[in-house]
């Protein structure tokens, strides 16, 4: 593949999708055995739920099984060893990704897990009448563990709102993170929305005020080059399944210095160095937060998904969504009655949230999957945000590398069907 | 919540006539929706999933539905399907909606409800379900319930 300068083409104002990067993106659908194996054409447009996985990822776990499966940290025999390299191997290749440490890397389940974990972490950090910030464009995942975090310590919940452009409200936020604030957290990226939050500066609030800071990259980890130096920020949660991985494999991401002042939570083998009846120390970062067997083929999965987003011209796929996005955006909205949730101008993610007039979500994916479109509908895990908006549910698109301009003109076809059926 | 059977889903496959003559006139002209502020009994229920949410309203006098209507919105299936059993039950002896069953709406809705609409078609049985329960009061309900099923 040569590797050119990406240049956003742009046709009198209307957004095209480059011919080049379609292509790319057609190739590369071929390299995922659900996707061209379908016996109905399948139009998968909910990568934001979970992503479809390369040959390469399934092959990895499957090799593990069938060759390498032993626990990790334990045996002194060869096999075990092999298991243990090759989970660690795959924990450094995550840590490289994000520019950090492998001590800093804990796996866990998924950003759920994630942040549950950090939040039980955290209980001492937070006192009576302190204050935890959230934004209201937050996943479920990062709203209860604070909302309840606040509930058992007595604190305040506060909520940064978006503007009516569907961005953060960052004046709002100057205004809310004080001297009080012991938290912030925010995700990077809506997954309603597609909003792309200013983090480098919410991390700064934070700092200024020498509360934690605590980063939803869900959404972002599989769009955005994800640099956890540049970012500042204490924590950073992300899954591998939405950047296609596995299910069940995720990191919390800790500042060294963070992580060696909290205590673990989850206790039992691997993350202990010595128990007594009498004394007990903690294993080395990161085992003494990772109690229990992990999920090996998970991770090794895991590695093996960034290994193979790593030999792909990620510059060019990367374009390519936003063109993609841009054509979407302008296609949906020439369909009578659709409304876009979300920004329509400027940097934004592959997500976008929509409702058609009279049309419920559910009725609109129904008839999307009458012609093999697969999206999502109702509150996708953010019912402050649909209540604060107003809106009992919305329908949604999201496109990864596999998406092509072919995937948008299907979802246009099954839209304008939906307009013909609640006429 | 009154637990339903998978044998309930007629079929998995997506008919092409979901969205029947019927159904959409059911859901864009709904019977019987309105709040009502006089009734015997009535309830509430969401579906989490999808954000679908209804209020059923039932007043009886000597053991008879006189009146009976809902609230709310949602899908196409969901409030269809309120409409329909509402204007089903109006008038009706309560003993109805004692013995109601899934069925019962499977057979008003018409169509075949595919596994992942399940919930969107019984959100009013549900409903009307537990507003009865509500009816009936205390330990009482559980077994008046079960025999519901």
């Amino acid at each position: 593949m040569k590797s050119t300068t990406p240049k956003i083409e742009q046709n009198r104002g209307k957004s095209v999708t480059k011919v080049e990067h379609n292509q790319l993106a057609t190739k590369i659908k071929n390299d995922f055995p659900l996707l061209i194996s379908s016996a109905k054409p399948l139009f998968y447009l909910d990568s934001t739920a979970t992503t479809q996985k390369p040959k390469v990822v399934i092959d990895a776990e499957t090799k593990y099984y069938t060759t390498t499966n032993a626990n990790v940290h334990r045996g002194l025999y060869t096999l075990a060893e092999n298991a243990t390299i090759e989970y660690e191997n795959a924990r450094a290749r995550v840590a490289s990704f994000i520019n950090a440490k492998s001590e800093e890397v804990i796996f866990t389940s998924g950003t759920t897990a994630s942040i549950n974990m950090l939040a039980r972490m955290l209980e001492n950090t937070v006192q009576v009448g302190d204050e935890i910030v959230v934004t209201i464009m937050e996943h479920h995942s990062n709203f209860l563990p604070w909302q309840q975090l606040a509930l058992r310590r007595n604190a305040v919940l506060k909520i940064i709102p978006i503007t009516t452009e569907y961005t953060l409200d960052i004046d709002a936020a100057r205004k809310i993170i004080s001297a009080k604030t012991k938290i912030v957290a925010c995700t990077y990226v809506s997954n309603v929305l597609g909003t792309i939050n200013p983090i480098v500066e919410l991390v700064g609030m934070a700092k200024k005020v020498g509360a934690i800071s605590v980063i939803d990259a869900a959404q972002a980890a599989a769009h955005l080059k994800i640099d956890v130096e540049k970012l500042g920020c204490d924590f950073l949660a992300f899954s591998g399944h939405k950047m296609l991985a596995p299910t069940g494999i995720g990191v919390l991401y800790g500042k060294r210095a963070r992580l060696d002042s909290l205590e673990p939570v989850n206790f039992g083998g691997e993350m202990v160095k010595e128990a007594t009846l009498q004394h007990i120390s903690w294993n080395d970062l990161p085992w003494k937060f990772e109690a229990g067997t992990p999920n090996i083929a998970g991770a090794i999965g895991f590695g093996k998904a960034i290994e193979y987003l790593q030999s792909l011209p990620l510059d060019k796929l990367h374009l390519h969504l936003r063109q993609l996005t841009s054509y979407a955006l302008e296609q949906m909205q020439a369909v009578p009655g659709v409304e876009i949730i979300g920004p329509i101008k400027g940097a934004r993610a592959p997500v976008i949230s929509f409702t058609m007039g009279t049309a419920h979500p559910h009725d609109i994916a129904e008839i999307c999957n009458k012609f093999g479109v697969c999206i999502r509908a109702g509150y996708h895990c953010a019912m402050p945000l649909h209540t604060s908006l107003a809106i009992s549910a919305t329908a949604r698109v999201s496109f990864y590398i596999y998406n092509t301009k072919e995937d948008v003109d299907m979802l246009i076809t099954a839209l304008r069907k939906v307009n013909e059926v609640f006429a | 919540m009154v637990g339903l059977a998978m044998s309930d889903v007629k079929s998995e496959t997506i008919d092409d006539d979901m969205y029947q003559e019927n159904i959409l006139d059911h859901y864009k002209n709904p019977r019987h929706k309105k709040v009502s502020t006089h009734c015997t009994f009535q309830h509430h229920e969401v579906n989490p999933v999808c954000g679908d949410m209804l209020t059923f309203y039932v007043d009886v006098s000597d053991g008879k539905i006189r009146d009976i209507s809902f609230s709310g919105h949602g899908c196409a299936i969901s409030q269809a399907s309120a409409s329909l059993l509402a204007e089903y039950l109006y008038g009706k002896p309560i003993l109805v909606l004692k013995k109601l069953k899934p069925e019962v709406v499977y057979t008003l809705l018409g169509i075949t409800i595919s596994l992942g609409r399940v919930k969107c078609a019984m959100l009013s049985f549900v409903t009307l379900t537990k507003a009865y329960e509500n009816y009936l009061g205390g330990k009482e309900t559980d077994n008046e319930i079960k025999k519901l099923k």
